[in-house]
C-alpha cells in the first residue's frame, strides 16, 4: 500500500484536452480546486468555460488528462455518477420539472420510500431543514415550481444539491437573471456553503460581482489556462487583460466612408420583450456594431425593430417616417433585412432548397399570376451563389447539407436580394469557418460603402473592432455607450460589457 | 402572492365539478325530461354505460400525465372483448378468460410502450398503427363475425339490477370506483405516481435526476393496456358476444374525458378524479341529449364544442399563470 502524497486539492484536474471535429474546445488545461473555496472561471465566450466544467460534471468526456477527485481517480460514466459522487451543476436552464411542487422536484430520484410508498412527512422534515439552512423559510414546499420567480428556482436547485450532499457546485451564470437583491441572497448561500466546506466553481461575467464573491480566479482564453490566482491581490483591468489578450490581428478590411443621413432612429424605444428603453440612430453607410454579454439584450431590440415584437414604449423612425405598429413584411418593404442569431430554426428552412431560402422575402420577380417561374428564378439564384461564392451543386440543393458558412451566406444573400437598405445582422459569423467569416465582413464593408446601413450585433470583440464604424456596448439590457470605434478598444469594450461602466 | 397561487390552485381542481354540475343542471330544468332525468334508476343506468370509458380513461389517465397518449386504446378493448368471448366459447373456466382478456390487454400496452420507449418514435404515431393492428388482429381471431358465448357469471358484471340485490349498483360499477381510488392513491402517495408527473413536466429533468424514464414509461403503458383489458372483459359481459367491431371511436370519448377532467396533453397535468367527472359529463350529456329525443349528431357536437372550450379555458389558465 502506497501512501499518496496528502494534496490540499479537493479537485484537480490535469492536462485536459478536448476537440469537437476541427474546433479545439480546450488545450492542456489544468484547474485545481481546494476545499471551500469560491473558485471564479472566467473567460470570452468560446473560450472553453462550459466544455471544462461539463467534462467535471460528466456530461462529456475528454479526450486526454484525467481528473482528481478527494485524492481518488474521477471518470464519470454520466452525469448522474458526477451527482452521485458530490459535484452538483446548476445550469441557466434549471432542471426543474414545472408541474411538480418545491419538495416533490428536490427529492426527484432520491424519494424516501417504504415499499413504493412515499414517506411525505420525513422528506418534507429534510427539506425545510435545507430551506432553513438557507434562509430561505417563505418558499413553501407545496407550491409548483412553474409558479416561483427565477431567483426562487435557483434556490430549489441549490436545496437540492444540498441534499444531494453536494461537495462541488458548479454555478453557471447564476445572476443573469436576478435582481440585486437576490443577488445579494445568493451571495449570503454562497458564503454559508462555504463555511460548510462546499467548493464553488463560479461561472460569470459580471466581473464585479466575481470580485465581490471569489477567493481565487483562473482564466481560459482559447482553450487554455492563461493565467490563475487569489482574487485579493488582482484588479479588474489586469483580469480583463488576461480574458482578452492581445490578439486583434488585421484580418478585417475596414474603409473608411463618410456616413450620410439617418436611415434608422430608436427614440426611448421599448419592445414588450425589452427591459429598458433604448435610443440609437444609425446613417447611411455606417456600420453600427452591438457588443455585449449574451443576454445582453441586442437581439431583443432587433426583434422589436424588425416588428417581432409588438412596440411598448417610444417611436421608431425609418428614413424619417415613422413607423411603430409593424409586421415584419411590412418591414420589408419599407426595406429593412433580418438576419436572426438562430440560423437553424429561425433565419432558414432547412429542408428546403437553396432556391427557396434566398427568394422567400421577395417572390414578386417569379411570380406570374400566382405561378412560380422557376427557371428565372434558378438563373438569379445562381447568379447570386457566384457573387457570394456559395459552395453547392446547385440552387435546387437542400440547404440543411451546407456547410454553416455557406448556410449563412444564403441567409445574407435572402437579405440582399431582397434589396434591404438597413441590415440587421444578429451573431452574422457565429459557428462558420474562417473563410466565410472573412467573405461575410468584405460584403459588410461593400455593402456599407454602396449606401446601406448595418446593425452588426456580436460577442466577438475584435470582429466588432475591425469591422465597425461605431459600436454601442449593452449591459443588462441599457444601452451604455455608443462611441466610435477608434475610440473604443478589446480591453473597454469588456469592461463597459462586463461592468456597465466606461 | 402565495394566496392567489393556492387560489388558482384550488380553482384549477373545481372546475372539472362546475362543469359537471352545470350538466346535470341544465337537464334537470328542462321540463320534457326534468322528472324521467333525475331519477335514482337513470342515474343508475348511466353509470353501468360509463364503465367501459371510465376504465379506458383510467388508464389513459396515466399515459396523459407522462406526456403520452394512447390512440389504440378502444381498439385494445375490441381485441380484449374477443379474446374473453373465444376463451369462454371454447371451455375455458370463465375466470381464466377474463384473465386472459385482461392479459391481452396489457400485452397491447405493453408492445405499444417498449415501442415508444425503443424506437423513440412520437406515441402518437406508435398506437396510430397499434389501432389498426390491434382492431385486425381482433377480426381476425373472430373470422370477421361476432363470437357467440354461453351465458356464464360474466355476464352479470354489466347488469343493471345486480343479483345480490344489496349490491345496488352492477358490480362492474364497483369495480370502476374501486379502481379508481386505487389509481388515485397512487398517483398521489407511490414514488411511481410521481416520477409519471416527473416525466410529463420534464423528462429529461427526471432523467438527470436518475428516474428510469423507460421503465416507468413501459409501466405505464402496461397498465393502461391492463385497464383496457378490463374494459374489454365488461364489454363481453355487456353484449354477451365477442364484438371486434364494438367501441370504434371509443379512444376519442376516453381521451376527451381526460383532457375536460384537467389532463394537458402537453404532460404533467391530470387527475383521475377529474378525468372520472369528465367521463361522466360526457355520459350525462349523452343520457340528456337522448331523453330529449336529440339525434347523435347533436350530442357529437355539442361534445366537440365542450372539448374545444375546455382545452381552450385550460390554455388560458396556462397563460394567464405564466
Amino acid at each position: 500500500m502506497s501512501l499518496t502524497r496528502p494534496s490540499p486539492f479537493v479537485l484537480e484536474m490535469n492536462h485536459i484536452s478536448k476537440r469537437f471535429g476541427a474546433t479545439r474546445a480546450l488545450e492542456d488545461v489544468s484547474f485545481t480546486l481546494r476545499r471551500g473555496e469560491v473558485h471564479a472561471l472566467l473567460g470570452e465566450n468560446g473560450a472553453g468555460k462550459s466544455t471544462l466544467v461539463k467534462i467535471l460534471s460528466g456530461a462529456i468526456k475528454p479526450d486526454q488528462g484525467q481528473i482528481v477527485l478527494n485524492q481518488l481517480p474521477y471518470a464519470p460514466s454520466g452525469p448522474l455518477e458526477g451527482r452521485n459522487k458530490g459535484i452538483s451543476m446548476i445550469y441557466q436552464e434549471l432542471n426543474l420539472a414545472p408541474h411538480l411542487t418545491v419538495e416533490e422536484n428536490i427529492m426527484l430520484g432520491k424519494e424516501v420510500r417504504v415499499r413504493g410508498f412515499i414517506k411525505r412527512k420525513e422528506m418534507q422534515k429534510r427539506v425545510k431543514e435545507a430551506m432553513d439552512f438557507l434562509h430561505h423559510p417563505e418558499i413553501s414546499l407545496k407550491i409548483p415550481v412553474k409558479y416561483l420567480s427565477v431567483g426562487a428556482r435557483q434556490i430549489v436547485e441549490i436545496c437540492r444539491a444540498i441534499l444531494d450532499e453536494a461537495k462541488i457546485l458548479i454555478m453557471d451564470e447564476p445572476t443573469s437573471s436576478l435582481s440585486q437583491e437576490d443577488t445579494e441572497r445568493l451571495f449570503q448561500i454562497i458564503n454559508k456553503l462555504k463555511a460548510e466546506g462546499v467548493s464553488i466553481i463560479y461561472i460569470s461575467h459580471f466581473l464585479e460581482e466575481v470580485k465581490a464573491v471569489a477567493d481565487c480566479f483562473t482564466v481560459l482564453r482559447d482553450g487554455r489556462n492563461v493565467g490563475s490566482g487569489k482574487m485579493e491581490g488582482v484588479s479588474l483591468e489586469e483580469m480583463i487583460q488576461m480574458m482578452v489578450g492581445q490578439k486583434i490581428k488585421d484580418l478585417f478590411t475596414r474603409s473608411e466612408h463618410a456616413r450620410g443621413e439617418v436611415l434608422l432612429s430608436l427614440n426611448m424605444l421599448r419592445g414588450k420583450n425589452m427591459e429598458e428603453k433604448v435610443s440609437f440612430k444609425l446613417h447611411r453607410s455606417e456600420i453600427l456594431g452591438l457588443a455585449g454579454l449574451i443576454g445582453a439584450g441586442r437581439t431583443e431590440v432587433l426583434r422589436a425593430i424588425f416588428g417581432l415584437e409588438l412596440i411598448a414604449e417610444g417611436s421608431l423612425q425609418v428614413i424619417k417616417k415613422t413607423v411603430s405598429k409593424g409586421k415584419p413584411w411590412e418591414r420589408i418593404r419599407q426595406g429593412l433585412g433580418l438576419l436572426s442569431e438562430d440560423r437553424q430554426t429561425e433565419s432558414l428552412a432547412l429542408s428546403q432548397s437553396i432556391a427557396d431560402n434566398l427568394t422567400l422575402s421577395h417572390f414578386e420577380p417569379y411570380s406570374t399570376l400566382g405561378f412560380l417561374r422557376v427557371k428565372k428564378r434558378r438563373e438569379t439564384v445562381r447568379d447570386w451563389m457566384g457573387k457570394l461564392k456559395i459552395k453547392s451543386f446547385g440552387p435546387e440543393q437542400c440547404v440543411a447539407s451546407l456547410s454553416g458558412g455557406n448556410q449563412q451566406k444564403v441567409a445574407l444573400a435572402r437579405l440582399l436580394h431582397q434589396e434591404a437598405d438597413i441590415l440587421l445582422l444578429d451573431e452574422p459569423t457565429r459557428g462558420i469557418d474562417v473563410m466565410s467569416k472573412s467573405q461575410i465582413y468584405e460584403w459588410m464593408v461593400e455593402l456599407a460603402s454602396r449606401g446601406k446601413g448595418l446593425v452588426f450585433v456580436s460577442s466577438y470583440f475584435p470582429e466588432l473592432l475591425g469591422v465597425c464604424d461605431s459600436i454601442a456596448v449593452f449591459y443588462r439590457s441599457k444601452l451604455v455607450c455608443l462611441r466610435r470605434s477608434i475610440e473604443w478598444d478589446a480591453e473597454s469594450l469588456m469592461k463597459a460589457s462586463t461592468t456597465g461602466k466606461v | 402572492m402565495k394566496r392567489r397561487i393556492r387560489l388558482q390552485v384550488i380553482i384549477n381542481w373545481l372546475a372539472p365539478f362546475f362543469g359537471f354540475l352545470l350538466v346535470i343542471l341544465i337537464f334537470s330544468f328542462m321540463p320534457e325530461v326534468q322528472d324521467r332525468f333525475l331519477r335514482v334508476a337513470n342515474f343508475k343506468s348511466v353509470a353501468t354505460q360509463s364503465v367501459i370509458v371510465a376504465l379506458g380513461a383510467l388508464g389513459m389517465t396515466l399515459i396523459i400525465i407522462s406526456g403520452g397518449i394512447d390512440l389504440s386504446a378502444a381498439s385494445n378493448i375490441a381485441l380484449s372483448s374477443v379474446i374473453t368471448a373465444y376463451g369462454i366459447n371454447v371451455g375455458l373456466p370463465p375466470l381464466l378468460a377474463i384473465f386472459l382478456g385482461i392479459g391481452t390487454g396489457g400485452l397491447v400496452g405493453l408492445t405499444n410502450g417498449v415501442l415508444i420507449t425503443s424506437l423513440r418514435l412520437v406515441p402518437f404515431i406508435i398506437t396510430l398503427g397499434m389501432l389498426g393492428i390491434a382492431r385486425g388482429v381482433a377480426k381476425w381471431i373472430a373470422g370477421n363475425q361476432k363470437i357467440d358465448a354461453p351465458l356464464s357469471w360474466v355476464n352479470e358484471l354489466m347488469a343493471k339490477s345486480p343479483h345480490p340485490s344489496w349490491l345496488l349498483l352492477a358490480p362492474g360499477v364497483w369495480l370502476m370506483i374501486l379502481l379508481a381510488l386505487l389509481m388515485a392513491l397512487v398517483l398521489r402517495y407511490t414514488v411511481f405516481g410521481r416520477y409519471i408527473f416527473a416525466i410529463g413536466s420534464n423528462e429529461a429533468a427526471a432523467r438527470l435526476c436518475g428516474v428510469r424514464t423507460k421503465r416507468t414509461k413501459n409501466f405505464v403503458y402496461m397498465i393502461s393496456g391492463l385497464f383496457c383489458g378490463l374494459g374489454g372483459v365488461m364489454e363481453f359481459s355487456r353484449l354477451t358476444v365477442g364484438d371486434p367491431t364494438v367501441a370504434v371511436g371509443l379512444e376519442l370519448d376516453i381521451i376527451a374525458a381526460v383532457v375536460i377532467g384537467g389532463g394537458s396533453l402537453n404532460g404533467g397535468e391530470g387527475s383521475v378524479l377529474g378525468s372520472m367527472i369528465g367521463v361522466f359529463i360526457m355520459a350525462f350529456l349523452r343520457n340528456g341529449c337522448t331523453m330529449m329525443g336529440w339525434p347523435n349528431y347533436i350530442q357529437e357536437i355539442i361534445i366537440g364544442v365542450i372539448i374545444i372550450v375546455a382545452v381552450a379555458l385550460d390554455q388560458i389558465r396556462h397563460r394567464r399563470s405564466a
